[in-house]
């Protein structure tokens, strides 16, 4: 099953996919810009500070997500030695560092008018903190070791160790006295969110989708090409 | 209108903001991983360039390399 994940067989489609993917994404996110800033209503207590949300909350989910990806890819590489996942997760990893600084840095700003602060040390923020740094390493790790064993081995042990972060962020709330209120999306049981707010959330969270899969298929491609490149150098 | 779609009950500047940093992030994302792409692929045209008509010939038996000097998107 693993070949259809060879390189020279998908390249042919990410080469193309780019543009496409580009196109798409700038039509979702004109539709969650008017959305989220013109037509969805003010929230009754926070006014119009709560639009921070459609920017905050899409990138916090897709900053986990992609690093959840990143560890399943990583470790499944890992033990069944496929180079092409190792390729795809640190393709994966620019897009999910910037949506998560983009997370803490608009949470700050909304922290502001809400709370009265830029930060504070909360279970939530700091965990989201801590996925940055993992992050950071992660990415620290590929430049330093480039593509051979030693980074595929080092690369795991960090999502590994980093994963470990994931149920913290999510379930922070739950278990601490946080500044952050409860979920108020669930997919198991109702969600206390009016449609009228969720449209444009769940409209923002496609368009950044959208974006880190495009910058996924540009990084991948990069990376594919720069192993092309060493194998010219081989000839 | 515009006014009170621009300063949104004294929340606009937080606001907007948000949303700009989150726009500016994404250029510079899109604009840094845009370049690297095209250096990369610009090194492989001119490798590809120095070839003798031989090795040539051998890299061009690869689907990838075909791939990359024909289509690569001009994303």
């Amino acid at each position: 099953m693993f070949k259809y994940f060879e390189p020279n067989k998908i390249f042919s489609i990410t080469s193309k996919a780019p543009k496409y993917v580009l196109f798409l994404f700038v039509i979702i996110l004109s539709i969650g810009l008017m959305e989220s800033l013109i037509f969805s209503p003010e929230d009754y207590k926070q006014s119009h500070s709560v639009r921070i949300m459609y920017v905050h909350v899409p990138a916090a989910w897709i900053s986990l997500g992609i690093f959840s990806v990143i560890t399943f890819l990583s470790v499944v590489g890992y033990v069944f030695k496929i180079r092409n996942f190792f390729l795809i997760s640190k393709s994966l990893a620019p897009s999910g560092l910037v949506f998560n600084i983009v997370a803490l840095v608009t949470g700050s700003i909304w922290g502001k008018p809400t709370w009265g602060t830029w930060w504070a040390w909360d279970a939530r923020i700091t965990s989201m903190l801590i996925l940055v740094l993992f992050y950071i390493m992660y990415l620290v790790a590929w430049r330093i070791y480039e593509n051979n064993d030693k980074a595929f081995k080092i690369t795991s042990i960090i999502t590994i160790l980093g994963i470990v972060n994931v149920p913290i962020i999510k379930y922070s709330v739950d278990w601490w006295n946080t500044l952050h209120q409860p979920a108020s999306i669930n997919i198991f049981a109702k969600s206390t969110i009016h449609i009228s707010m969720l449209f444009p959330l769940l409209t923002m969270t496609a368009a950044f989708a959208l974006f880190s899969l495009l910058i996924f298929l540009m990084k991948y491609n990069t990376e594919l090409i720069k192993i092309k490149n060493k194998g010219l150098d081989r000839l | 209108m515009i006014y009170e779609t621009l300063l949104m009950n004294g929340y606009g500047l937080y606001v907007w903001s948000a949303f700009a940093f989150t726009i500016l992030s994404f250029i510079s994302l899109y604009v840094v991983v845009k370049a690297q792409y095209t250096k990369e692929k610009n090194k492989f045209i001119v490798k590809f360039g120095t070839l003798n008509p031989e090795k040539s010939a051998f890299a061009k038996s690869q689907s990838i390399n075909r791939e990359i000097l024909s289509n690569t998107s001009n994303i």
